[in-house]
């Protein structure tokens, strides 16, 4: 089992506007990517038990264009509001970084 | 052949690029120049205070050269999203560092202003009437979150650009507008195909963001023809390839396969990106679906109170082991404290918060890591409706912090370590998006006004 970050050149994270983060994990080779993708290693549901969400509102993207796995949700609290953590929303990838895939 | 050649100079305008990859770029005869200048990235107090990301000497550097290659090639220069979010004070900022550079370098060149700040009342009328609408994870939206608005901003399209061009206007800088707009009003107005205009809009907003690997920001440069764009940087020692221009529709959108603009849909789904050579790539295929309304995105800022934080950290391992009891009961006894001093009434005027760093001050809510490591740090945040209040309550919440007690330890305890002194900074006003709708005008230049100036 190789680790996410073995297998891509970019995991990161992102405001896309202030009202939703999105998340990119970005495959060195095309091959790799359809496996990950077809094992669904990455699914809305793995992703919000490890956010703390529930499936229903992450949006899980293939793009095979880019060999990428798109994820986007909701921001838990607006960009630069009181209760917010990260105004850019560039740290909230951590939790993929060692993720075990095929 | 009908093309457009475009420099894209930078991907926010005072974040700099290298003056000679410009000059290369007007080489290859561009048709215009055009950067962003904004972004809501950086959050919202530049659009609720009036402040800017980047300094006036910053945005003076790269406009300098933006402007002296514009008119020495006699094309126009385009920005938009003056000044970070593109209202009227930054609007006028931006226009006035403008003048600033064509009186030091004998420039003349007419001038367009495009004006996206939005009218209250406009806005009430046109909410009354049903035509402001939610998107995604909208918040709350009425009259009264209209009025406490310190600024509203509207996204424009194309057509205020489209206008400024038409009338002979060699530089346009205007409010907030999609970064896209910048690049897609000349070649749509010219009469290629939007669905390869607004893609190649796409990749050429960010400037070098597109490329392989991108080392410091600097310029980015497409040819738009009908059915294809080929990008290429005009800088030597970057390359694109189509992993790269593809990977780019991913930045800062929530689906790599819809761009929405007012007047339409970008769909690139069965977008093609193929290797010109080492360093180029030729995009083909997307399709792009006007929009069944027109509308503008709305953008508006409020003030959510005023916060003074104190900084500190714990290293005691008797504190951390029973951590969380601990600053539970600090908390407690802070509040405690603070209606001691000022009173019953002053519970539901302000607000205490604490940001724990080693355990979730980084993703907050989403993050499901409990463990903490040998030392903490803490952030405690007050926020109320005066700085002098958020002030004098944080000097009680400092001073309980300091010396809250274990159990095990006999004696007064200082059990937090601030590298300050005074441990309290007053941060000032902090500002809240409190928007994400879209407004249907009558006409796509009913929310911008456009005013013309003789400069030089």
């Amino acid at each position: 089992m190789a680790k996410l970050w073995q297998v891509t050149k970019l995991i990161r994270s992102k405001n896309a506007g202030p009202f939703e983060l999105t998340f990119d994990v970005i495959f060195k080779d095309h091959d790799t990517y359809e496996k990950v993708r077809d094992a669904k290693v990455i699914s809305a549901e793995w992703f919000a038990r490890t956010y703390r969400l529930t499936p229903e509102v992450v949006s899980v993207i293939h793009y095979d264009a880019a060999s990428a796995i798109k994820i986007t949700i909701p921001r838990p609290a607006i960009s630069g509001d009181i209760d917010d953590t990260d105004v850019f929303g560039g740290q909230q990838y951590g939790p993929l970084v060692d993720l075990e895939v095929p | 052949m009908n093309e457009i050649r475009i420099v894209s100079a930078t991907g926010i305008l005072g974040s700099g690029f290298r003056e000679e990859t410009l000059q290369r770029a007007m080489r290859l005869e561009p048709h215009f120049i055009g950067a962003d200048s904004g972004s809501t990235d950086p959050g919202p107090h530049y659009l609720g205070s009036g402040e800017t990301l980047f300094s006036d000497s910053a945005y003076k550097r790269d406009l300098r050269l933006i402007l002296l290659a514009a008119r020495a090639a006699k094309v126009p220069a385009i920005i938009g999203s003056a000044c970070t979010s593109g209202s009227d004070s930054q609007l006028e900022r931006l226009v006035g560092i403008a003048r600033e550079i064509a009186r030091k370098e004998k420039l003349s060149f007419k001038l367009a202003a495009i004006h996206s700040e939005q009218n209250k009342e406009y806005l009430k009328r046109k909410l009354g009437e049903g035509k402001i609408t939610p998107l995604a994870n909208a918040p709350e939206f009425d009259d009264q979150v209209i009025d406490r608005s310190a600024h509203i901003v509207g996204m424009a399209g194309i057509e205020p650009f489209v206008e400024a061009l038409e009338r002979g206007a060699e530089v346009v800088i205007a409010g907030r507008s999609s970064d896209t707009s910048i690049f897609s009003a000349m070649p749509v107005m010219r009469g290629l195909n939007p669905a390869t205009v607004w893609h190649a809009a796409k990749i050429l907003e960010c400037g070098a963001a597109c490329v392989v690997m991108r080392k410091y920001p600097d310029c980015m440069f497409a040819t738009v023809r009908d059915d294809h764009f080929i990008v290429e940087p005009p800088n030597p020692e970057y390359r694109c390839d189509p992993a790269s221009i593809a990977s780019h529709n991913l930045y800062e959108n929530s689906t790599p396969y819809e761009l929405v603009e007012p007047s339409g849909v970008l769909n690139t789904f069965a977008a093609k990106y193929e290797a010109l050579s080492e360093r180029a790539v030729r995009v083909s295929g997307s399709t792009f679906t006007p929009a069944a309304r027109y509308t503008i995105k709305l953008e508006g800022a409020e003030l959510a109170g005023y916060q003074s934080i104190l900084i500190g950290s714990v290293r005691d391992p008797i504190i951390l082991r029973q951590f969380d009891s601990w600053l539970a009961g600090l908390t407690r006894a802070a509040q405690d404290r603070i209606a001691a001093v000022f009173g019953a009434d002053i519970e539901g005027k302000y607000r205490l918060d604490v940001r724990v760093f080693g355990r979730n001050a980084t993703m907050g809510v989403l993050e499901s890591e409990t463990a903490i490591g040998h030392e903490v740090g803490l952030l405690f945040q007050v926020t109320a409706d005066t700085q002098q209040r958020a002030t004098a309550l944080i000097k009680s919440v400092s001073h309980i912090a300091v010396h809250y007690p274990v159990p095990e330890w006999t004696g007064l305890i200082t059990s937090i370590a601030y590298p300050y002194s005074p441990a309290e900074i007053a941060r000032g006003p902090s500002y809240r998006f409190n928007m994400n709708h879209v407004v249907e005008p009558a006409s796509p230049l009913e929310m911008f006004s456009i005013d013309y100036q003789r400069v030089g």
